[in-house]
């Protein structure tokens, strides 16, 4: 893990669950696994404090532990992991787009959570739905527990591993921590429950806050008392599948955008075909029949056959090799990524200048260049050509080859061609891109941190606003309050606000970036 | 016979021209401090994307981080005290839930095998207690922290399982609670192991 990873997983952490759960977390990143009592000395926290901290890391899927000889359990931090909680709100938006509200707060409850039985997320969500619908409206079990047993038959959410149910024939002790075991087939299964029942809308006396801290909420009696008919099967959210989804449509944007419609809408359909079938990791997807093609093309397409023999073929003979023919059709993942990789190098390189990027093109697609031939090619005069290949090269953007001449490898008798080397130059621009986002998840909890007088005022006074409101206040009253804040400091926070906005943007984008390049490892 | 070439002039092993400078131009001022920090850049960065997508994500952001902060899974630091108590507190109480790693509570569903490792925990803590009862020597305090060990292990093993069925039920009960930010005890069996593994860390050597 390098320094830059462990910085942001620090701040990701602490970000969301605070100062204890970070200085364990990253203690273990850094030293890798470790058993309790070590962590709790070299931490200088209480062991109270540790194990609490574990619970909520292990509860996210964000350590995991194992049982060593001798009986010792030892706890390991998945870095990785850590680093995809920049990607929640992309997963759940995602979901929306695909399942509408009910499948995005599936999978917001499942990402917030950790891990969740379903009958308790389907009690979540509903409650959550039945708030946001009209009176007298409530939002049915059914319907979510519907949409969750689609988003299972997608692969979008799995069941956690569990402990496997042995039967008693091991008379000794059981060991210190359970192993869990998965079965591949039983990762997507539903069980069978029924669940019957209506979202629950808070009443309104309750939040009748007027003054007076809430009362205590009489127990639902009823629920509790029922024992919960899948306790023990734990689902999560399916990460692996959400970056598939995200590699496909990439692809798909990038044939939209070297060809036309049509054909990005037959890779679509080629890649949604083989979705289920390849495994993410695969360099390539089955191969797939133009008949098969054919026939799954979305209603709207009613191109003939031929015109989507005609497509293939096109796609087959572009040199970027989206669709390999007969054998190993949709030799796609691979190359795309280099595809995306070298756009998003370009794009960065617009940082240097367009001629620059015009550089970098020309040595990526040649291979290897003598500076002289660089000149040559890009039509840019000698000077800049020498500055800019100069400047990449202290970036370590391009790289030189020697060939030699001469046995003793004179300087004035070699050749030195520049090269690029786009496995290392993408390693280095996602060291670049976590440091970036360090520095601005940083820079804005510095902003906030200067405001925070500010803010504070500004969140007291809506408070007593609001209180007052509920009381039933006069226009007048109210007023007065709101001038609390004078226009300056209505100024400042205006601003303030639109620098955090474009700060998390900056963010969200960075994340984008670092989706394409670690996919491209 | 290498010679003295040039006595006292510069001469390059390579061709200097294929650098760039040509023969008696002046070469560029050698650099005497390290390069400022924030250095102008010739080219604007690219403009950030915007589109209904970015904004909703965006949003999505701001909400998951503040919904994160109230959640029983972020563990806050106990605040130093507020030198002025405001008014406008009373009302910004955040109500958030407890969530306990279950200590040793039998779970319904999964009784059968944790029966042996709950009854090993019983027979360790009834061994703890008689050893506080001796002298506090060397030999006792060793003892007890591997009895410790042990028993934090097999503990381990109930936590991790426990932590999920129980945080299901602690969730739904802790919502009627009234805030606090202590819990008293953290085991329920009335032992005093919480105490003694405190008082116990002073000795320890690793």
């Amino acid at each position: 893990m390098t320094q830059a990873e462990i910085k942001l997983c620090s701040l990701l952490l602490q970000e969301h669950f605070g100062e204890i759960v970070e200085k364990i977390g990253v203690h273990l990143i850094r030293t890798g696994s470790q058993p309790l009592r070590v962590i709790a000395h070299d931490t200088g926290t209480s062991l109270d404090q540790v194990k609490k901290a574990l619970c909520v890391l292990i509860q996210h899927n964000l350590v995991s532990y194992q049982v060593h000889k001798r009986g010792v359990v030892e706890y390991e931090a998945q870095c990785s992991r850590v680093l995809r909680m920049l990607r929640y709100p992309r997963y759940i938006y995602t979901t929306k787009t695909l399942y509408s509200d009910t499948g995005e707060l599936i999978v917001e409850e499942l990402l917030l959570n950790g891990k969740l039985t379903m009958s308790a997320v389907v009690k979540k969500v509903a409650d959550r739905l039945t708030e946001t619908m009209e009176d007298g409206k409530t939002m049915d079990y059914a319907e979510v527990s519907n949409t969750f047993v689609r988003l299972a038959d997608t692969h979008f959410v799995q069941r956690c591993p569990s402990v496997p149910t042995t039967e008693n024939s091991d008379p000794g002790p059981p060991p210190p921590a359970p192993t869990l075991v998965i079965n591949e087939k039983d990762m997507y299964l539903v069980p069978k429950l029924s669940l019957i029942g209506k979202g629950k809308r808070r009443r309104s006396s309750d939040e009748d806050a007027a003054g007076e801290p809430k009362a205590k909420r009489p127990k639902h009696t009823t629920d509790n008392k029922e024992p919960i008919p899948d306790d023990g099967i734990y689902w999560q959210a399916n990460l692996d599948r959400f970056h598939q989804h995200f590699r496909d449509q990439a692809i798909v944007s990038a044939v939209a955008n070297r060809m036309d419609q049509t054909s990005s809408e037959i890779v679509r359909t080629m890649l949604r075909m083989s979705e289920i079938t390849t495994s993410s990791s695969a360099p390539f997807t089955q191969p797939l029949s133009s008949n098969e093609i054919f026939r799954s093309l979305p209603v709207g397409y009613n191109i003939s056959k031929q015109v989507l023999d005609q497509y293939l073929t096109l796609l087959a003979d572009d040199p970027l090799e989206f669709v390999g023919k007969s054998g190993d059709s949709g030799g796609g993942m691979y190359v795309i990524s280099i595809l995306t990789t070298c756009h998003l190098l370009s794009s960065f390189l617009s940082r240097f200048g367009s001629r620059c990027a015009r550089i970098f093109r020309l040595v990526l697609q040649k291979k290897h260049l003598e500076q002289k031939q660089v000149e040559d090619f890009a039509m840019i005069p000698a000077k800049e050509a020498k500055d800019m290949l100069y400047k990449m090269l202290s970036e370590n953007f391009m790289s030189l080859q020697e060939i030699p001449k001469t046995p003793d490898h004179a300087p004035s008798r070699t050749f030195y061609l520049y090269t690029v080397n786009i496995l290392s130059a993408a390693r280095m621009l996602l060291h670049r891109c976590y440091k970036s986002i360090a520095n601005l998840i940083e820079r804005r909890q510095f902003e906030t941190k200067e405001n925070k007088r500010l803010l504070e005022k500004s969140q007291r006074v809506e408070a007593i606003i609001a209180s007052m409101q509920a009381t039933g206040a006069e226009e007048a009253q109210l007023q007065e309050i709101e001038e609390m804040i004078t226009a300056p400091e209505r100024q400042q926070l205006e601003t303030l606000k639109r620098n955090v906005n474009k700060l998390d943007a900056s963010e969200i984008q960075v994340d984008e970036t670092i989706f394409l390049l670690e996919s491209y490892h | 016979m290498a010679g003295n070439k040039g006595r006292g002039r510069a001469a390059y092993t390579f061709n200097i021209e294929a650098v760039g400078f040509s023969k008696g131009e002046k070469l560029p001022d050698v650099v005497l401090k390290p390069p400022p920090l924030f250095p102008d850049t010739d080219y604007k960065p690219v403009p950030l994307k915007t589109g209904e997508g970015e904004e909703y994500m965006l949003a999505l952001k701001q909400e998951l981080r503040e919904t994160m902060k109230r959640m029983p899974y972020f563990i806050e630091t106990p605040e130093e005290r507020q030198d002025i108590e405001r008014y406008s507190k009373r009302y910004m109480k955040v109500y958030k839930e407890e969530w306990i790693p279950a200590g040793p509570k039998p779970k319904k569903a999964k009784d059968a095998g944790k029966g042996t490792s709950l009854t090993n925990t019983a027979d360790v803590l009834k061994k703890i207690e008689e050893l506080e009862k001796r002298d506090d020597g060397e030999k006792s305090d060793e003892e007890n922290e591997d009895k410790e060990g042990s028993k934090e292990k097999s503990k381990e093993g109930d936590d991790d399982d426990d932590d999920d069925a129980a945080e299901q039920e602690e969730y739904d009960e802790e919502e009627q609670e009234e805030e606090n930010d202590y819990i008293n005890s953290y085991f329920e069996d009335g032992d005093d192991f919480g105490a003694d593994s405190d008082d116990n860390m002073d000795e320890a050597t690793y």
